[in-house]
């Protein structure tokens, strides 16, 4: 049947489209010369020409190849290519580390208020409290729920929040003496910490896991020195399994003069239960669009707000938000501040979601957030640990690890697991990390998903690891189902072709 | 609990099946001195309406630019964005999509992305476009970074016609690495002063920075700093914050730039009181490797259909780990879909009129506001849609509380950034402000009330 | 597949010695490690390199992998044909596949190399 779609679907090629998979051209190749999309306001200026406006030599006469197009030729474009997109709001979407739960529908609505979207960053102070007045009590919701004492929301990402977090750290430590030179990595961590070590002048040393899964605190006590300006620890980890041993790192840390650093990308398994801050944590980011539920975007924006202890706090890039009797400032005068880390204040529009959402759970509302997250994937842990190998048994926080150790010998691959899952109508997992899991399939499914929803995915994977025995080249040729089947990714990167450089395109 | 739906029943069924009597159990792991022995100290939920409340409140408090005429500029700009923008960004298949790590899942927002990279180099001038970075100022410390990593040299010369936060967040970022960033001043022509580039530059010069139209608004020679650079064995960064200038003026690859980045919020993103916005960044070919950022790269599937996929992904921390060119993983997905959308809605044609307009308004504004005996143009040199004015009666803080009264926002004081600055404002006119709002701008402006 | 004659490290790079030129490349098992290899960086030619000094990398969709130099010497050639080919180092590791060639500095530096018995009974070790 899929065999018979996809063949019928290459004959129509060109012509029409298989069904309702839509073929559809890049934008480059569709139009036609003169069309335009939009309309632009009247002119009610005089309408010099551009010669008289600007040197001549600066002027440009066109942009060859930029589209010609209508709009309702670019409105068909974008929703055709959407449905070539699978999203949270279509249907399952375990990929571990990322958190991707629903994004409530009610937060898209209130950025887009014109107070917040339509606002200028370079307002008089006068003209923006409403959002000043947010970040004041953003800050105040997200140390409360961290245990840090102040927060910085700069940072665009949680990869920034890291290069921020780290550069506290550093220009902390200056002010002690010297930065030092070498950071602490778990080898179960995510690459952005080492990559974001390095940027801020760090050479890493690898931390290897324990046999639980978890950083031992003797390894962190033979690898720390004075040499060492800190460790970046994820809690829980990568595997889903929470370092018990954290405070008695931090001890051993503190006591060498370094800081500790936590990774919060995991923070929704144990928020409203334990808190970094009461775990001897110095600086945590926090991901907005894990924890707090802001939308990933096809992989971006989210925000990465930073978390700090108060001996950390005049290092804070500029400016912080404070409240002066009722009235809320920007202040830019701290001498010893890292600087910024971007224009302006932050993902702005981002941190409006994540404060709503935390506004609408409430303190009873976000614990709950945490038991559930947890409890469905034990339920996945459980009720898939005798089919798929599992690594490091026991009970998990928000994630389980699989592996393919008993489907590899019937030659089949986390690979060939994941995109069978596609033609089952799930997303699949995150494949192949963490690094320390020969062959990883790491399942998150967030607190956002029905029972019936897990039983349909659990009898899914059961199904997989019949047919990888009975069938494993269903699984090697697979998926059948979406609109493009396996990409040659080798060909993709022998020969790069990144962007369009076809008809009357003067580009080389 | 609306987003979570298990029911005590549900949670029942699947405690039983999990072994445990209750979900206390699960966190068993947590050492007890590591638990949170109270709830969190927050305030309680909200109704969906009461959100809704409290949000409206909250927002109502600010000022916007649909309820107030607004001249602010300086690195986020106010431009009409059509209604079908923001259909398209919102449709969730789109928005609540992860980073298109299964390309088989994901072929709208990787063939996007690649249209987006095509967009930009067209723009630019230059041959490849990475998936987008945070913003305009991040993107230029990584296009620093990037230099460095391509010659190994250690100075760059940043000049103070770069937007002041721009500049702030370069020197944060490299501030730890020992790359030495040296000024360079602005000439009464308000651009790059030539010869202070010329006697800063030397072998030891990685790359020369450039913003063009710059934090004033004025358009750089390109060409002679090109040249300058070159010579010298260094690379031209060019950085663009307004990027509506690209539909008139001449590309900064078209003057020999090597690395071009810059703020795509002008195409189709809100201000949104400063982010998320949209970092571009596009270079040559040669340098390829040295790129930070996602890269969507066309292939083919198994029987020869095409389609799209993440590439190049060796550079990237999750396989290079402490050695990737950066640490970013973003790709800004959501504002380059936004700013992809609206520039194949204006197209060759109405980019090239957007562009056409903003000119024409701010010239208008220009003339207007020369004509006042109370303000000049403090720089001679050719703008694209902001303008230096220097106010000579009364402050520039003064004349902004005047244009406040009539419900004008008036320019940026430029004290804070400049203090020799202190008595200019910078102005900026896009297609959004009408003639009408240009006369009474110049009219408070020349009576000073 | 370990051909007689050659010299190996432990990090997968093979030297074939004529006189004093070394000619270098990687061994059938690192290329079947990496998969299809998508890029080659070289070094250029003239450059000075001390034994197990990394002097490049090759890249496959996923991994990368550093190059080290078997043994000290400056840079006599590079197969420059690796650039639009790397997919020659996969077809065929110790002969189209070479990456570079060396001016061997110090013979002796070879007892620091395994030879090709010792380089098998290595990955059956690394193996198991």
């Amino acid at each position: 049947m899929t065999e018979e779609v996809q063949r019928s679907g290459d004959v129509e090629e060109g012509v029409g489209t298989p069904g309702l998979i839509f073929n559809e051209p890049l934008l480059f190749d569709q139009g036609s010369k003169g069309r335009v999309g939009c309309t632009l306001p009247e002119c009610d200026v005089p309408e010099l020409k551009p010669e008289r406006l600007l040197p001549k030599k600066l002027l440009r006469q066109d942009i060859p190849g930029f589209p010609e197009l209508s709009e309702v030729e670019v409105v068909r474009h974008f929703t055709r290519l959407s449905q070539h997109n699978y999203g949270v709001d279509l249907g399952f979407y375990p990929l571990g580390s990322c958190t991707m739960k629903y994004n409530p529908k009610i937060n898209e609505e209130v950025w887009r208020l014109p107070g917040f979207s339509r606002a200028h960053p370079y307002q008089p102070q006068s003209l923006i409290q409403g959002a000043l007045e947010l970040m004041y009590e953003l800050e105040a919701l997200l140390a409360e729920i961290s245990g840090m004492d102040r927060v910085s929301l700069q940072p665009a990402a949680g990869a920034q929040g890291e290069i921020l977090g780290m550069m506290l750290i550093r220009a902390y430590l200056e002010s002690q003496g010297r930065p030092r030179k070498r950071v602490l990595v778990p080898d179960s961590s995510h690459g952005t910490n080492p990559a974001s070590a390095a940027i801020c002048g760090y050479q890493c040393v690898q931390i290897k896991s324990g046999p639980r899964g978890r950083i031992e605190s003797q390894a962190v006590a033979d690898a720390m020195d004075e040499d060492v300006a800190a460790i970046m620890i994820t809690n829980p980890n990568t595997l889903g399994l929470f370092e018990d041993q954290i405070a008695e790192i931090a001890k051993i840390v503190h006591a060498k003069g370094g800081q500790v650093y936590c990774d919060g990308a995991n923070l929704n398994a144990i928020i409203g239960i334990s808190r970094p801050g009461d775990m001897g944590v110095d600086v945590l980011h926090f991901n907005m669009h894990k924890t707090f539920a802001v939308p990933h975007g096809g992989g971006g924006p989210g925000a990465g707000p930073v978390g700090l202890k108060a001996h950390l706090a005049p290092f804070m890039p500029i400016p912080v938000v404070e409240k002066k009797g009722k009235r809320f400032v920007l202040n830019e005068d701290l001498p010893s501040s890292v600087g910024k880390v971007r224009a302006f204040y932050g993902n702005f529009a981002a941190l409006v979601r994540a404060y709503a959402y935390i506004r609408s759970l409430g303190p009873s509302g976000l614990r709950r957030v945490a038991e559930v997250a947890v409890l469905n994937a034990n339920y996945i842990m459980s009720r898939l640990k005798d089919t798929y190998h599992l690594p490091y048994d026991k009970f998990c926080k928000h994630e389980c690890v699989f592996s393919d150790a008993r489907q590899a010998p019937h030659g089949i691959q986390t690979l060939d697991i994941a995109k069978r899952l596609m033609d089952y109508g799930f997303h699949p997992p995150t494949i192949y990390f963490p690094l320390i899991v020969r062959g990883a399939m790491m399942i998150e499914p967030t607190e956002t998903e029905t029972k019936e929803t897990l039983d349909q995915f659990i009898a899914a994977m059961k199904r997989i690891a019949e047919e990888a025995e009975r069938d494993p080249e269903l699984l090697r040729s697979a998926p059948h189902k979406t609109k493009v089947s396996r990409l040659d990714e080798v060909k993709a990167a022998r020969q790069p072709n990144l962007r369009w450089r076809g008809k009357g395109s003067r580009l080389p | 609990m609306q987003y979570i739906p298990n029911t005590e029943a549900d949670c029942r069924a699947m405690l039983d099946a999990v072994g445990v009597r209750s979900s206390e159990e699960l966190f068993a792991d947590i050492p007890s001195k590591l638990r949170l022995k109270r709830g969190l100290n927050l305030a309680p939920p909200l109704s969906e309406t009461g959100l809704q409340r409290h949000m409206r409140g909250l927002a109502d408090k600010n000022a916007d630019v649909d309820r107030y005429a607004s001249f602010l500029g300086a690195g986020a700009y106010n431009h009409f964005i059509p209604a079908a923008v923001s259909h398209l960004v919102f449709r969730s298949e789109f928005y609540t999509a992860y980073t298109p790590y299964q390309p088989e899942l994901s072929q709208g927002t990787l063939q996007a992305i690649y249209e987006y990279q095509t967009l930009i180099c067209q723009l630019t001038g230059m041959e490849v476009a990475n998936a987008s970075m945070y913003d305009g100022s991040s993107a230029l410390a990584e296009a620093i970074l990037m230099a460095h990593r391509i010659n190994g040299r250690r100075e760059v010369v940043l000049p103070r016609s770069v937007h002041p936060e721009y500049r702030s967040v370069c020197r944060t970022y490299v501030s730890t690495l020992g790359l030495q960033l040296h000024e360079a001043p602005y000439t009464d022509q308000g651009a790059t002063d030539l010869k202070t580039v010329r006697a800063a530059i030397s072998n030891r010069t990685s790359a020369v920075v450039v913003q063009s139209p710059n934090f004033f608004g004025v358009l750089e020679s390109l060409d002679e700093l090109a040249e300058v650079a070159h010579r010298a064995g260094a690379l031209l960064i060019v950085t663009v914050a307004e990027p509506v200038s690209f539909g008139i003026v001449r590309s900064p690859g078209e003057s020999g730039a090597d690395i071009v980045v810059g703020e795509g919020q002008p195409f189709g993103n809100h201000l949104n009181f400063g982010g998320p916005y949209l970092g571009f960044f596009a270079s040559k070919d040669a340098y390829l490797r040295n790129m930070p950022g996602r890269l969507v790269g066309q292939t083919t599937d198994k029987v020869g259909r095409p389609g799209y996929v993440l590439t190049l992904a060796t550079r990237e921390q999750h396989i290079r780990r402490e050695k990737a060119t950066s640490n970013i993983c973003t790709n800004e997905g959501l504002c380059a879909l936004a700013a992809t959308v609206h520039l194949s809605l204006l197209g060759r044609v109405g980019l090239r009129e957007l562009a056409l307009l903003n000119l024409r308004k701010t010239a208008y504004a220009k003339a207007a506001i020369s004509a006042l005996r109370g303000c000049e143009l403090r720089f001679t040199g050719p703008t694209f849609n902001e303008l230096v004015v220097r106010v000579k009666r009364g402050t520039p803080a003064q004349v902004n509380r005047a244009l406040l009264a009539k419900r004008i926002i008036g320019g940026l004081e430029l004290g804070r950034f400049y203090p020799e600055l202190s008595d200019c404002l910078l102005i900026c006119v896009t297609e959004q402000n009408s003639r009408e709002e240009i006369d009474a701008l110049s009219k408070t402006m020349g009576s000073g009330r | 597949m370990v051909p007689e004659g050659l010299y190996y490290t432990k990090a997968h790079e093979w030297v074939k010695v004529e006189g004093d030129r070394g000619q270098i490349g990687i061994t059938d098992f690192a290329q079947s490690q990496l998969g299809d290899i998508v890029f080659a960086e070289l070094p250029q030619v003239g450059r000075s390199l001390r034994q197990m000094e990394p002097f490049g990398v090759v890249e496959s969709v996923k991994a990368v992998s550093d190059l080290y130099c078997p043994l000290t010497g400056d840079v006599l050639e590079v197969n420059s044909s690796l650039e639009s080919h790397p997919e020659q180092i996969n077809a065929d590791p110790y002969g189209g596949g070479w990456i570079i060639a060396v001016k061997i500095a110090d013979p002796n530096e070879l007892k620091n190399l395994m030879t090709a018995d010792e380089y098998r009974a290595f990955l059956a070790a690394e193996d198991h």
